[in-house]
């Protein structure tokens, strides 16, 4: 697969990923990222997925994947095995992220998490005009659809970071139209419709 | 039935080593000669990289696929064959009859040459780890010098994984399936009834039954049948059998057999016994017994530790209740501690421990979409 047809949020996730890189992707889904980053990166990469689909689809796209939870996923991994550990549009669905994000950063050197941003000035109009419970950017997902999301904004998890003490090294915010805003401070809560943060 | 998914007419093939030092054993004992029976299907390819050994579970026997001359069907012909899991237009597939069992392969039916007579229980005790061993002397003389991968279900499984542990250097993958990294204890109740099943057979006399006549058929059928229910679950009983009557409208009132679960039973115990030898089913389920990787490795990890570049298939099914998705998983995280390149799947099934047999659609896509990587990650080209 070219960078061309990757999703835009995947597209700026492999950009920050150097050549030769260790990678674990965790709930990888249909393995799309994995398979790019080994094409065009040559990464050594490893998944963990819970679906039993997108497991044998992972398996036919080549790929070393381990069926499970993210707890039971990453426990068995030693510490700072990975270059870069990812978490690509997983953040709201996770039972306990702080564990998570903190185990991540125990296997990997650095982690990339990237979510869809329910404070986007779309999502805040649509609870006050409408009176309905926004759908993040590119989620199209109900409120009472499965999997149970937590929705979160790009201030709720940098405040996160902070009181958690996890650095971010990094963040990238696309907006609409998947172009990459420029990092402004302000207002980037209103026009982020999905971020990326390396966090270390 | 011939069809062109066959591997068509096999001939079973034996092999004998260790005439003049016998092979060593895990309990300190020898044995030797040792023979094998075993079959090939497919060709070896000019770089011998291509090679692919099948074991077997408990009662199996080397005819894994295609046809023997009079026309009985492979065990897992379902997977074998050409354009299947294990495509024989690819690979090489080896499978052999493990040691201590009765089709082919030196056992405790065999004759013993100090004696002139059945070894009976006069056979040593023997491990899986020994069955491997004797395993590898069929595969030296094959000429293999590095099986592209070693695959099993159930007990076939735990020869996968022995395999690995026992020579790493000659492996590149293996397949373990349904299995585990060591026998817990209600698999060792299991074999225990069993067992106890033979022994209570007045024709078992301790072993010695050979030259009887009669043999100790009706404790091998119980034992049978006791296997054959941790075989199935719950849901596929209800789905093979419900509470259907067999040969009658209604209940008898007596002790005939009333429900069609009942004659599956009888069925499969009988059968069992024109083809098992009862000594054999005591030595193999011992062997399973025994079977902890752990064990004098001091973990699983450990036990793993020369395997970190090796490659792993593992697969478990979720209504497996002998060998349970937990087993597996254990083995998936001692092999992701220790770097393996390990994939894992827990199969949505309702075959119990039969589903690796049974769910041949998605086994046969795991399988030969893994083997593909196998392939591509060690730059073997198919001839």
């Amino acid at each position: 697969m070219s960078a061309q047809n990757l999703r835009a949020d995947l597209r700026a996730l492999a950009a920050l990923i150097q050549p030769g890189e260790k990678v674990l992707d965790l709930g990888c889904g249909d393995g799309t990222l994995l398979r790019y980053l080994i094409d065009a990166r040559q990464i050594v990469g490893r998944g963990v997925e819970l679906a039993e689909r997108d497991v044998l689809a992972c398996v036919g796209k080549g790929l070393s994947v381990r069926q499970g939870n993210l707890d039971e996923g990453l426990r068995d991994y030693p510490d700072q095995s990975f270059d870069t550990v990812i978490l690509s549009q997983t953040l709201p669905y996770l039972d306990n992220p702080a564990f998570i994000l903190c185990e991540m950063l125990r296997v990997g050197q650095r982690a990339l998490v990237s979510f869809a941003n329910w404070g986007h000035w779309r999502c805040r109009l649509a609870l006050l005009f409408t009176g309905r419970t926004p759908r993040a950017p590119g989620l199209p997902q109900a409120w009472h659809a499965s999997p149970r999301a937590r929705p979160l904004t790009v201030r709720d998890f940098i405040e996160f970071c902070a009181r958690d003490k996890i650095a971010i090294t990094r963040s990238i915010y696309l907006g609409e139209s998947d172009r990459a805003l420029r990092a402004a401070r302000l207002g980037e809560n209103l026009r982020v419709a999905v971020a990326i943060f390396e966090v270390r | 039935m011939e069809n062109e998914n066959s591997t068509g007419i096999v001939e079973r093939q034996q092999f004998t080593f260790a005439h003049d030092a016998p092979m060593q054993l895990d309990s300190g004992e020898t044995l030797g000669p040792i023979t094998l029976a075993y079959e090939t299907y497919g060709r070896l390819d000019a770089a011998r990289a291509n090679a692919i050994l099948i074991c077997h579970a408990l009662s199996g026997d080397a005819h894994a696929a295609g046809l023997t001359p009079d026309g009985k069907i492979g065990w897992w012909d379902d997977c074998i064959g050409p354009g299947k899991a294990f495509d024989t237009d690819k690979y090489f597939v080896v499978c052999s009859n493990v040691i201590g069992g009765c089709q082919g392969s030196t056992g405790p039916s065999s004759i013993n040459p100090q004696t002139g007579k059945p070894y009976a229980l006069g056979f040593p005790v023997i491990t899986i780890a020994d069955i491997v061993r004797a395993q590898r002397h069929l595969i030296d003389h094959l000429g293999i010098e590095k099986l592209l991968a070693v695959v099993g279900g159930s007990m076939g499984g735990m020869q996968a994984l022995q395999w690995t542990v026992s020579y790493p250097d000659r492996v590149r993958a293996a397949l373990p399936l349904a299995t585990t990294a060591r026998h817990s204890p209600m698999l060792i109740a299991f074999s225990e009834v069993g067992r106890q099943a033979i022994y209570a057979d007045p024709n078992w006399r301790k072993g010695e039954y050979y030259d009887n006549g009669a043999r100790p058929n009706t404790g091998l059928a119980l034992a049978r049948m006791i296997g054959h229910i941790t075989y199935l679950s719950e849901a596929s009983m209800h789905h093979k059998f419900g509470r259907r009557l067999e040969a009658r409208e209604h209940f008898g009132y007596d002790f005939g057999t009333d429900f069609a679960v009942e004659s599956y039973l009888h069925y499969k115990g009988n059968r069992f016994t024109e083809r098992f030898d009862a000594n054999s089913y005591l030595y193999i389920t011992k062997a399973m017994d025994y079977f902890d990787l752990a064990n004098g490795n001091g973990s699983l990890a450990h036990a793993f530790e020369k395997c970190a570049s090796l490659m792993y298939l593992v697969v478990s099914f979720t209504s497996d209740w002998l060998y349970p998705p937990y087993h597996s998983k254990e083995m998936v995280s001692a092999l992701t501690a220790i770097g393996a390149d390990v994939t894992y799947c827990n199969l949505q099934s309702t075959w119990g421990h039969d589903a690796f047999l049974l769910e041949v659609e998605t086994m046969t896509r795991l399988i030969s979409d893994f083997l593909d990587r196998v392939v591509a990650q060690h730059g073997i080209g198919s001839r």
